[in-house]
């Protein structure tokens, strides 16, 4: 690694204050960071570690009934918690491995946005609202293609809010190697309307499938999107599987999330 | 440089070390624990996985700096004060559970996270726990064998590798 120094500031204000130099970056959990640092795939002459932050981590429930999940939380206690829905608490179970799930943060992973990722997922397919140091921004304006987002140069993720929905489920056929999701889908029904995430099989990222949420708002059952064509989006093909193979697996992982939601 | 102070082992130890300095190379050159292994420095092996404040990580990936305040354990104190080995490492001995012993800290210390919150865990349960931790000799079912007899379930079913 490069040298660096590495701050750990106790407070919000002073974290953004540090992070106003353009070559400060923000340190989560550090579970994808580090090894980027090792690759030396990054120089920053400042990391900023936001785990000492005691208001950016917690679990709570909100006045209008929202799931209010703070940055630095990590997969761990989200895995963990009463309070966490429990197609949430499945998927923070499922990342990567006991240890890294005791480190890594949900803060971490959506600003990261790797498109293999599996909470991009459950922020789109439930409508989560991504809280940050001076705004909030709606999921759908979040996600901005392969590790971009919306998030300004010195803006940080403060709390991810996630309606709850009345059943939901999400499904990962796990690279094997990696465990990050080949493919990964996330069916959130709200009864008005259910939408559909998928993550590790589009070349810009996680993406809606419009088609099969309308299929799905007529009738929530596995049978509903069997005479769907796969979603109309590029698909990433690589060592790992071809773009035609994933199209296959969105439709078997979406199945099996509306199986395993009823 | 910033100064940090620790509890290892029950031990209190202070040190300055650079803000790139890996928890894991704090313990074996700093404090000469060498028990933590690095193998493959990438988080994903588990040779390296120590408790901070009572859970597993691995030391590889977390910088020393970020455990300043924070109560250690590391293979070393894993034995009780006369050195008499664990129930668990004990276990391991006993169930052949190590080949060339490179990842058996890690094997131990994810082990004993898991015994510690699930104290009766399933074959599955133990493999599944045991995702982040590779064994290279490829030895696991003594591995597995060990961690059901160390939690005092029957093992005489469980077929030797």
């Amino acid at each position: 690694m490069y040298e660096f120094e590495l701050e750990r500031p106790k407070n919000l204000a002073d974290a953004l204050a540090l992070l106003s130099d353009e070559d400060a970056q923000a340190l989560g959990g550090g579970q994808t960071l580090i090894p980027t640092l090792k690759a030396r795939l990054a120089m920053p002459d400042t990391l900023v570690s936001l785990t000492d932050i005691a208001a950016l981590n917690g679990i709570s429930t909100g006045a209008d009934g929202a799931l209010c999940i703070g940055a630095t939380t990590t997969h761990a206690d989200v895995a963990g918690s009463d309070l966490v829905f429990p197609a949430l608490a499945d998927l923070a179970g499922g990342i990567g491995d006991p240890a890294v799930r005791n480190r890594g943060t949900i803060g971490g992973s959506l600003a990261n946005n790797d498109p293999a990722a599996c909470y991009p997922a459950a922020v789109l397919a439930t409508d989560a609202t991504i809280v940050t140091s001076g705004r909030t921004i709606a999921c759908d304006d979040f996600f901005d293609g392969l590790f971009a987002t919306a998030l300004d140069e010195e803006e940080l993720i403060t709390e991810i809010r996630f309606p709850v929905p009345e059943r939901a489920s999400y499904q990962k056929f796990a690279q094997p190697a990696s465990r990050f999701a080949l493919v990964g889908v996330f069916v959130a029904d709200f009864g008005d309307r259910v939408r559909v995430a998928v993550t590790g099989a589009g070349e810009d990222g996680v993406f809606r499938w419009s088609q099969a949420e309308a299929a799905l708002g007529q009738s929530f059952s596995p049978g509903a999107i069997a005479a769907l064509d796969p979603p109309d989006t590029d698909l990433i093909g690589d060592i790992h599987a071809s773009a035609q193979y994933r199209a296959h697996l969105i439709k078997v992982m979406t199945r099996r999330a509306v199986a395993a939601a009823l | 440089m910033a100064e940090i102070t620790m509890t290892v082992n029950g031990r209190t130890v202070s040190s300055s070390v650079q803000g790139r300095t890996l928890l894991v190379d704090f313990l074996r050159d700093d404090l000469k624990l060498t028990g933590t292994h690095v193998g493959c420095d990438t988080s994903q092996c588990g040779a390296c996985v120590v408790h901070v404040d009572g859970l597993a990580i691995k030391a590889c990936t977390m910088f020393a700096i970020e455990a300043d305040g924070a109560s250690v354990t590391t293979i070393e104190g894993m034995a009780g004060p006369d050195n008499r080995l664990s129930e668990l490492q004990q276990a391991f001995q006993d169930h052949h559970g190590l080949q060339c012993g490179f990842c058996t800290p890690g094997m131990i210390m994810s082990a004993a996270a898991l015994l510690r919150d699930n104290p009766r865990p399933s074959e599955a349960e133990i493999r599944d726990y045991l995702e982040g931790n590779i064994c290279r000799c490829t030895g696991y079912h003594n591995i597995i064998k060990a961690i059901l007899a160390a939690s005092g379930q029957d093992v005489s079913q469980i077929v030797a590798a």
